[in-house]
């Protein structure tokens, strides 16, 4: 093998422009543009005034900006709390039950990533809304709003995040087999037992992969929200919203810090993610 | 419904299963209990009011004024302009993705130098990043107050430049892990038989990652074709020259026309389905040869 390493690692000058081509790409498209970012969150809004940390936390303790990380918080635990357990139970079904339509049914749940957010937007508009939509009106008889409140929000982020959990379980479920859980049913452990004491602990690293990439398409999600959202400030405007209405009001400054908020927490999502995959293998 | 609700006792006799209280399939399968029949009840109820229904609200909608007015808001001038940028974009960055993609894959497995793994870190960023931010992200150099002076807001070249940015990974991670499996004895093979490096990539190494820059791209071009959040802020949605067909949605339903709004929508829906089915194919195709 080592002729085998040595042909491979042979370099023309082919092999460095392309990894130099890579490095200035990558550079131009990501990591430049991240540092502007970073750059603009920590400066001094005008010339002479107080740059760096101290601003960067003025802007963000404005109390439209808490309310609006406060309302993405809100939303973002929700759709993840609804999403693990409906992810967890539908993917025990669709592997371990036979009934009619599951193929169907596994094809459909891995539906909602692929449709745009504003697709999805528009569906729970067209479906909900008082006076456009098919059920507005019989919500409105029970006095349910959902377009336009906290509830809508929180179904047009979990519609966006649905599969995320159910992707993470399902190969996992599939590769485990059921060998140990069926010696505990006939040990005489009962449906809830055998989950709790052989299923949960072999899909816990999947779950909690799962909630993670949920978590963090969760906070960040835009195109849904901005659709059923009246997103207007103290009303619905959850933190991306907040970055775009800022950054056309030439308000720049607290855009780029709410901005800078969301990159450090996807950054964070990534690296758990990353120790998670370590942790797991 | 009934039938889901009602377990039937499994008659299939299982070849080595150690036999429980319920018998399963040959694929390991059980039939359904009570309690898993309610609860697969109660999932599809939730999957219906959460994603069917709405889903089949669109469709309602686009179809409510029958076939001519679906054509006809579809081939409205404005419209039509807006369908056909979104296509040309999208192709345009899937074709420019799929080769560096694969480039960027390329160095990635086989290169070795220092700052390698920051990279392999840094292709993710964009898919982790809120759409919106990715916007921002762009604009901070590419914008206004550009430090190099360049301004690409209402450009077609920023659409361009924002669909790059958010459809990075999509080919990277699909050619990485085949390069990485790739069998080194077949290109040791094609050297020693005199093949030079760029002969052995195209008649060796290129057919077998084929079916995953295929798969890549047409992730890609989905996404591409459904792109919102990040250019919101880039796209000026001037009609006929930025106004891509996500934002032309916002723009019909902004002005109450939830028709036009759901007629293309479903075009976007179309899209989506025909890219998952596309991808069974592919991917079915690859392990049976596999």
């Amino acid at each position: 093998m080592a002729d085998t390493r040595q042909i491979r690692a042979r370099r023309g000058p082919v092999a460095y422009a392309l990894r130099i081509f890579v490095i200035v790409y990558l550079a131009a498209l990501v990591l430049w543009p991240l540092y502007e970012v970073g750059k603009q969150t920590f400066a001094p809004a005008k010339a002479g005034a107080e740059g760096g940390f101290a601003a960067f936390w003025e802007r963000l303790s404005d109390p439209s900006v808490t309310y609006a990380f406060n309302l993405t918080g809100t939303v973002a635990f929700w759709a993840v709390l609804i999403n693990t357990v409906f992810g967890v139970g539908i993917s025990l079904l669709i592997v371990r039950y036979r009934f009619p339509g599951r193929r169907v049914l596994s094809v459909l749940v891995d539906l909602p990533m692929s449709v745009s957010p504003v697709v999805v937007g528009l569906a729970l508009v067209l479906a909900y809304s008082t006076g456009k939509g098919w059920f507005g009106e019989a919500l409105e008889g029970i006095g349910f709003y959902i377009i336009g409140t906290t509830p809508g929000l929180i179904m047009a982020t979990a519609f966006v995040s649905l599969p995320l959990v159910i992707r993470e379980i399902v190969p996992v479920l599939e590769e485990i087999g059921t060998d140990a859980e069926l010696a505990a049913s006939s040990l005489g452990a009962n449906g809830w037992q055998t989950f709790r004491r052989i299923t949960l602990p072999s899909i816990k690293w999947a779950v909690i992969y799962g909630v993670v990439l949920s978590m963090a398409r969760s906070l960040g999600e835009f195109g849904a929200v901005k659709i059923v959202s009246p997103g207007a400030e103290f009303r619905g405007e959850t933190a991306t919203l907040l970055i775009q209405n800022r950054y056309t009001n030439y308000q720049e400054p607290t855009a780029y810090a709410a901005a800078f908020v969301l990159v450090l927490a996807s950054v964070l999502a990534l690296v758990v993610v990353s120790l998670i995959r370590k942790e797991d293998h | 419904m009934t039938d889901t609700l009602v377990s039937s006792p499994g008659p299939v006799p299982t070849r080595n299963r150690p036999s429980g209280r319920v018998r399963a399939d040959s694929s390991g399968r059980l039939p359904l209990t009570l309690s898993s029949g309610l609860g697969l009840g109660a999932a599809l109820v939730w999957f219906s009011i959460l994603v069917l229904l709405p889903l089949a609200a669109v469709v309602g909608a686009a179809a409510a004024g029958g076939w001519g007015s679906f054509w006809g808001t579809l081939t409205d001038a404005q419209t039509f302009a807006a369908l056909r940028l979104t296509v040309v974009e999208a192709l345009l960055v899937t074709v420019v993705n799929a080769v560096i993609g694969t480039v960027i894959a390329w160095v990635l497995v086989r290169d070795q130098f220092f700052g390698k793994r920051i990279l392999d870190v840094v292709i993710d960023i964009p898919f982790a990043l809120p759409t919106i931010v990715a916007g921002l992200v762009l604009l901070s150099l590419w914008g206004p107050d550009s430090p190099v002076g360049v301004n690409i807001v209402n450009t077609r070249q920023g659409i361009f430049l924002a669909l790059l940015f958010v459809t990075l990974p999509f080919v990277v991670r699909t050619v990485q892990p085949v390069l990485i499996e790739l069998d080194a004895d077949v290109e040791e093979a094609a050297a020693s038989l005199g093949a030079s490096r760029f002969t052995t990539f195209r008649r060796i190494i290129l057919p077998s990652l084929v079916p995953a820059i295929a798969a890549g791209s047409s992730l890609g071009f989905a996404r591409a074709i459904s792109e919102f959040g990040s250019l919101v802020l880039i796209s000026g949605n001037t009609p006929y020259e930025t106004e891509v067909a996500s934002l032309k949605i916002l723009k019909f339903l902004e002005g109450d026309n939830q028709d036009g709004a759901a007629a293309v929508a479903v075009l976007l829906l179309v899209v989506a389905v025909v890219t998952i089915v596309a991808l069974d194919v592919i991917s079915r195709r690859v392990a049976r040869r596999g």
